[in-house]
């Protein structure tokens, strides 16, 4: 039998690096040139299927929008299992951006989170203004995973996901994290809200005490 | 910020974050604000640094209690009904899926000086030693009725009418000792004080069916919680908020409410700039709670007092068979008082604090000009108190309805142990905003595989 893990994975970054867009040519490798801010509905699942069979799927928040003003919740990222940290090459600014995002998550979310650093927009190298080097020499002071990207020519997008979906399962064994940060067995460990009330119907059953 | 929003939200306290949610999923231009760089208002969990900030500025958190970011120490000592109105809520909006939830392992209660498990199970019921045989076979006569009682069937009535009669009419018709009424009515019922005895039986029914049936859901206790802390409720209905365009602004200090000359609401400044919307909801703090009315219109006003015990335990509390999680109730009567006194602990089980530490939170409505002693018999059940971060909060209620001048102000947390009242103020609130009950629509789906 081949295992099926699902992780939570959330995207982090300065607006307009390409974060949805980088959700978007993943899952349904697409690309929209003029697409807008995120505002609104920003979950989606994909699935990686390792040599192994083992296959992974995400669970991919986007920021819904929360950081534009500073504002997002820590419960976005509190309990992810990895996370995708992404600059524009093109824009420094973004870079610094993404350092602050990365000492947040080192700071509150859980210790065995896997890190991506993405440097986004490579297609657009001829505007770089981040190097590789830079930015490949912070990653590893770090033990981030680094690559670069191109959302709208797909370069690089599936193969970063896939090199986080390798990783996790090797620092993230179902076993050794209860008790911490999602459990990525696909089965939530607490009690499900959504199943009905044994009883909910007649109160015969009710009275349990 | 010139653009005009149809609500303006200040604080982001459950009961404002909840209402942000369902206002944006309705369709509303929502503006959230909070004067604080964190989420939760009242109702955050913070982290050790936070909590040292607030109650010991002077005084660093000590290492030995481990890492700050394993901790999420609640402000408000809550529980969530299992079948209760805020489950309901959660569950429609779709809100579960940005959360975990965990059983609370037990529920006890105070009588005669020691604490025994509220039964779960029949078996535990039987051997309970809270009644002896006789009171039991009186009280399983009682609990029948009440299973029994259908409103079209007057034959399952036993001559009572759940609407006129009291409750103590009730209690007298089987003949149940005191004991066993601070029992049903504080440990089933969860009044706070004995004003219920007297008046009409059937919300005091509601209440003991929607204990048994939360009981019947999980099986351990009436009780879940969200794994990280209450404080993920609302950042949770935020994220709902944002998903369908809410708009969200923490740290902006609020300078001013701008009304017009008949004193309707007009909009907020903050930073020297002022957003316009056609209505403002928020919580007491943002509308004069705690300062002294500035000449003009006194918006809320103190109902109440509530005193409530931080406390970091190294130990499971005594006699509970080491509980990682529980309630624990002391009904008045028990300690010569008019409110009862609630114990509420957490442990690393729900991801609140460092392992082998416990976070207990004692509790009650204030009595005397000394609360902290008022809440010395929960105190006193815990065993040695590792630290105790102690504080009073007045409660406030807004003195209008806000239907006149398009500004509604929610009321503080109260004492009772669980969400429902919050609900009812987001029902309420949500009435006198929107001009209609407030119906819970399931959300569509929005994952795409
Ligand atoms: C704290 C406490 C809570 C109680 N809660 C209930 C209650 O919710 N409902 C109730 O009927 N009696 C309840 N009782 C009554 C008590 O359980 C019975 O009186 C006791 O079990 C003795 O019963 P028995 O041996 O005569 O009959 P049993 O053979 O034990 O029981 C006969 C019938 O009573 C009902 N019953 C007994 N105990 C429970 C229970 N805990 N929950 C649901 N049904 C039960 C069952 O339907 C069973 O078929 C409670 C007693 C205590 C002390
Ligand atoms: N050339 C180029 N443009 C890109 C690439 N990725 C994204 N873009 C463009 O960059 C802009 C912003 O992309 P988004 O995906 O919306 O960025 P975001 O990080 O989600 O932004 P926010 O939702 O505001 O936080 C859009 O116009 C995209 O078309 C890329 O790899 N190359
Ligand atoms: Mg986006």
């Amino acid at each position: 039998m081949s295992k099926q893990l699902q992780f939570k994975l959330v995207l982090l970054g300065e607006s307009a690096v390409g974060k949805s867009s980088l959700v978007l040519r993943f899952v349904k490798d697409q690309f929209d040139d003029y697409r807008e801010s995120t505002i609104g509905a920003a979950f989606l699942t994909q699935t990686v299927t390792l040599e192994d069979q083992t296959t992974v799927k995400f669970e991919i928040w986007d920021t819904a929008g929360q950081e534009r003003y500073k504002s997002l919740a820590p419960m976005y990222y509190r309990n992810a299992n990895c996370a995708v940290v992404v600059y524009d090459i093109t824009q420094p600014s973004s870079l610094e951006k993404a350092r602050t995002w990365i000492r947040e998550l080192q700071r509150q979310a859980d210790p065995s989170i896997v890190i991506a650093l993405c440097g986004n927009k490579s297609d657009l190298s001829a505007r770089r203004q981040v190097s590789e080097e830079e930015a490949k020499k912070y990653a590893d002071e770090e033990g981030l995973m680094w690559a670069e990207t191109s959302a709208k020519t797909g370069e690089g997008v599936t193969e970063i996901f896939t090199a986080i979906a390798k990783k996790l399962p090797l620092t993230a064994p179902p076993s050794a994290r209860a008790g911490a940060g999602r459990t990525p067995t696909g089965a939530r460990s607490g009690v499900d809200l959504n199943k009905q009330a044994p009883g909910a119907k007649g109160q015969e059953e009710a009275c349990n005490c | 910020m010139d653009e005009e929003y149809d609500v303006i939200v200040l604080g982001t306290g459950l009961t404002e974050c909840i209402l942000s949610g369902l206002l944006s999923v309705e369709g509303k231009k929502v503006l959230h604000m909070d004067r604080n760089d964190y989420y939760g208002g009242d109702s955050a969990s913070l982290n050790l640094t936070q909590l040292y900030r607030k109650f010991r500025p002077n005084q660093a958190p000590p290492a030995e209690l481990g890492r700050d970011r394993d901790y999420a120490v609640d402000l408000i000592p809550k529980f969530i009904i299992a079948s209760g109105e805020l489950t309901r809520i959660l569950v429609h909006t779709d809100v579960t899926r940005y959360l975990e939830f965990k059983q609370i392992a037990g529920s006890f209660v105070y009588r005669d000086g020691k604490i025994s498990k509220v039964p779960s199970t029949e078996m535990e019921a039987v051997k309970s030693p809270l009644m002896g045989l006789f009171e039991k076979r009186r009280a399983k006569k009682f609990f029948e009725f009440l299973q029994g009682w259908k409103d079209d069937d007057p034959t399952t009535h036993q001559g009572i009418d759940l609407d006129k009669d009291s409750m103590k009419t009730v209690y007298e018709k089987f003949g149940l000792e005191t004991g066993t009424q601070d029992f049903i009515g504080h440990a089933m019922a969860l009044y706070l004080d004995d004003d219920y005895i007297t008046k009409p039986a059937r919300p005091t029914y509601d209440r003991i069916v929607l204990y048994t049936s939360s009981m019947a859901r999980y099986g351990k206790s009436p009780y879940i919680y969200p794994l990280y802390g209450l404080g993920e409720l609302p950042q949770s209905f935020a994220r709902l908020s944002a998903i369908y365009g809410g708009t969200y602004m923490l740290d902006k200090p609020i300078d001013a409410i701008v009304t017009d000359a008949d004193g309707k609401f007009v909009g907020v400044t903050s930073g020297g700039e002022t957003v316009k919307a056609k209505q403002v909801i928020g919580d007491p703090s943002y509308f004069g709670a705690g300062s002294e009315s500035e000449g003009g219109k006194m918006r809320v006003v103190e109902v109440g007092k509530v005193v409530r015990a931080i406390c970091l335990l190294k130990h499971p509390i005594p006699g509970t068979d080491d509980s990682d999680s529980l309630q624990i109730i002391i009904p008045q009567n028990q300690v010569g008082r008019r409110n009862d006194i609630y114990i509420a602990m957490v442990s690393s089980t729900h991801n609140v604090c460092a392992k082998d530490i416990y976070v207990a939170i004692v509790s009650t409505i204030v009595e005397t000009d000394k609360a902290e002693l008022e809440i010395a018999p929960g105190l006193n059940l815990l065993g040695p108190i590792h630290e105790k971060f102690v504080s009073i909060s007045p409660l406030y209620a807004p003195t209008t309805s806000g239907e006149s001048d398009n500004i509604f102000i929610t009321r503080s947390y109260d004492a009772t142990s669980h969400f429902e009242t919050v609900v009812e103020d987001v029902q309420d609130i949500w009435k006198r905003v929107m001009g209609s009950d407030l119906v819970l629509k399931k959300r569509e789906v929005e994952v795409h595989e």
